[in-house]
């Protein structure tokens, strides 16, 4: 059985339909994330797992137990807001010492608790400090004991990395990781960073417009999107309209328009005269002077149209043939050279006949 | 620029010192060794003196701090509630019906109470007529505040209390109230200086018994104008330029931080 079992929940706001019959699984001990556009839905369904929502119908189990019209105090479910939401009045120590206060716990205990978790999140000597004394980042750290303290049998994270500044950020999610690991509490982490998602999730929910489009491990979610928005919202990703010719067992046959034939892998499902897009990353597309005959059967002729130097990496991207555009990533790792095409130059796309993606409309 | 400036400022200067002048006389001439407002003749306490022998006098002090404490308590405790209300619960109405009394003009206020007391209730008037009426129209200026204050706060730090176990009592007890603290303590200083110097309600719902402050200082100068009269008013400003002070601090420290800094307003407090 699932530790938390989401059952076709729904939540509408007026005719708004915020949460439409989502149904999740999350089993103990798992980083799950709900990730998606802001108005996705993924805040609301954390409200109603907190208890601080109700939805209009399904049911939120947790170890089995409804927890439909138990107030957030009951719920074995803690929250790390987007906010912190440290109690401004109360020292660090006190703030940590609150859930294992109302839990009735001993002063000892408590005690003892407080420093372990100050310990733990590399703040020992931070117990009597005021919130107001702290850095974003510290503050980050104190909510996170905070939640933990009092070992919920779930922790939801709202967003709590949106504050941070993007170096301090990659700190944070490296120790999030590394807390989850120890301490073994159940995480569902809601974010809209799908970079994130993708370094620390075990699994990740991509949601849109209220709907769970895929639920799937980081690297699945990036190499099989399930659909259109999965594949664009995820990474980056250049898409061409495509139809199908050829559905076998081994790959598929697709007919791009102006361009050609392309070949592209299996997928389960699809039958030929079905219309879509084909789908690739701009990592798996090679970039190449004319003058190199590609061995790849998926090779055809472009024009840079622009490029953008990132430092490590150079996107370029190509106006093929029939007026679309690819995308293609060239690594920066030769030293001395930053870029090797410039605008305007004939290029060779390729690639691999098992890269790409078909997606039906 | 500098003549513009120059302008501006003798404008502010006149402003100020109409507003302020008859102030300072008052005060200057509660220390005049005259029976006469009319010109300085020397230092004298003897007014002062005067006054704390006046029974009369100190029974009107006595009845107005008296219904200015209850006020202020009775005020504070169901304009907090009403500030929290209006905060919590969008309904629209909520403000307008705890605001308004505050824009009522006081001759409306007392009119009506009156009517109210005798006609309706059929109750005997007094200090607790005088405290009902005060309290109706200083629950509006609590219940600003405190909804100012809440205003200004993270709803989040509201939730995380229940999310971490407390109960709506314990989150209100531990969380709520002592952020909304300095709120609660100007809304209450600001009713205890609204009710000890009101005049027109109080006139209208003291009815005939105990000697009130504001009309006992009325009373006091139908007759003349004398320096006993300057004393006591002296007194009354100085108790109400302490307390609303206060309460301007209190208020300044709650709305400019949100998230108060609970020691360093205590230590400035102190000094």
């Amino acid at each position: 059985m699932a530790l938390l079992e989401i059952r076709n929940v729904t939540r509408r706001f007026g005719s708004y339909t915020a949460v439409d019959n989502v149904s999740i699984d999350v089993e103990a001990g798992e980083f799950f994330t709900l990730l998606g556009p802001s108005g996705c839905g993924k805040t609301t369904l954390l409200r109603m797992i907190a208890g601080f929502d109700l939805p209009d119908s399904g049911q939120i189990l947790l170890d089995g137990k409804d927890m439909v019209g138990i107030p957030p105090e009951k719920r074995p479910v803690h929250t790390v807001f987007q906010t912190y939401a440290l109690f401004p009045h109360m020292t660090v120590a006190d703030n940590i010492a609150f859930p294992l206060k109302m839990a009735g716990k001993a002063p000892q205990e408590i005690k003892k608790r407080v420093n372990e978790l100050l310990e733990r999140v590399h703040l020992p000597n931070f117990g009597n400090r005021f919130p107001h004394e702290l850095s974003g980042g510290q503050k980050q750290r104190v909510a996170f004991a905070r939640g933990l303290v009092n070992r919920p049998r779930l922790l939801l994270l709202d967003e709590p990395l949106g504050a941070l500044d993007a170096k301090l950020r990659e700190e944070m999610q490296i120790e999030l990781i590394n807390l989850q690991k120890e301490i073994g509490i159940t995480f569902i982490f809601v974010t809209h960073a799908q970079d994130e998602a993708l370094a620390l999730s075990h699994r990740i929910a991509v949601m849109n417009r209220g709907n769970v489009e895929q639920i799937d491990e980081p690297s699945k979610i990036y190499s099989t999107p399930r659909n259109h928005f999965v594949a664009d919202f995820i990474g980056k990703i250049s898409v061409m309209n495509a139809a199908v010719m050829e559905a076998v067992p081994s790959h598929l046959k697709l007919a791009i328009e102006g361009l050609g034939e392309v070949t592209a892998p299996a997928r389960e499902g699809v039958e030929v005269g079905d219309k879509g897009v084909l789908a690739i990353r701009p990592e798996q597309v090679r970039i190449s002077h004319p003058s190199n005959e590609s061995q790849l059967k998926n090779h055809f002729r472009g024009k840079v149209h622009d490029f953008l130097y990132v430092g490590d990496v150079t996107t370029y991207i190509v106006e093929l043939v029939n007026g679309a555009y690819i995308e293609a990533l060239l690594p920066n790792s030769a030293p001395g050279r930053a870029k090797f095409f410039e605008v305007d130059d004939e290029v060779t796309i390729s690639w691999r006949h098992d890269a790409g993606i078909f997606l039906n409309d | 620029m500098k003549r513009g400036n120059l302008w501006l400022w003798s404008a502010a200067a006149l402003v100020y010192a109409f507003l302020y002048i008859p102030l300072i006389i008052v005060v200057l001439y509660s220390f005049n060794d005259s029976r006469l407002n009319a010109e300085w003749v020397g230092f004298t306490l003897f007014w002062y003196k005067a006054l704390f022998n006046n029974t009369e006098m100190l029974l009107a002090a006595r009845n107005s701090l008296i219904i200015a404490l209850c006020t202020s308590f009775c005020a504070t405790l169901l304009g907090t509630m009403a500030g929290l209300a209006i905060h919590r619960y969008k309904l629209k109405v909520l403000p307008v019906l705890v605001f308004t009394p505050v824009a009522m003009p006081e001759i409306l206020l007392g009119v009506s109470i009156l009517l109210f007391f005798l006609q309706v209730l059929n109750f005997t008037l007094g200090m607790v007529s005088i405290i009902i009426a005060h309290t109706t129209f200083c629950i509006g200026f609590v219940a600003i505040i405190v909804r100012a204050r809440l205003q200004g706060m993270d709803e989040s730090i509201f939730e995380a209390a229940r999310d971490l176990g407390a109960s709506p009592w314990q989150t209100f007890r531990l969380v709520t109230l002592p952020l909304i603290m300095p709120a609660v303590v100007a809304g209450a200083l600001m009713s205890f200086t609204l009710s000890i110097d009101d005049f027109v309600i109080t006139f209208f719902t003291k009815g005939v018994g105990e000697p009130i402050l504001p009309i006992q200082i009325y009373t006091m100068i139908k007759v003349a104008v004398t320096p006993e009269v300057n004393a006591i008013s002296t007194l009354l400003m100085l108790l109400t330029l302490i307390m609303i002070s206060m309460a301007a601090r209190l208020e300044s420290s709650s709305s400019s931080e949100g998230s108060a800094k609970p020691r360093k307003t205590a230590k400035q407090a102190a000094k």
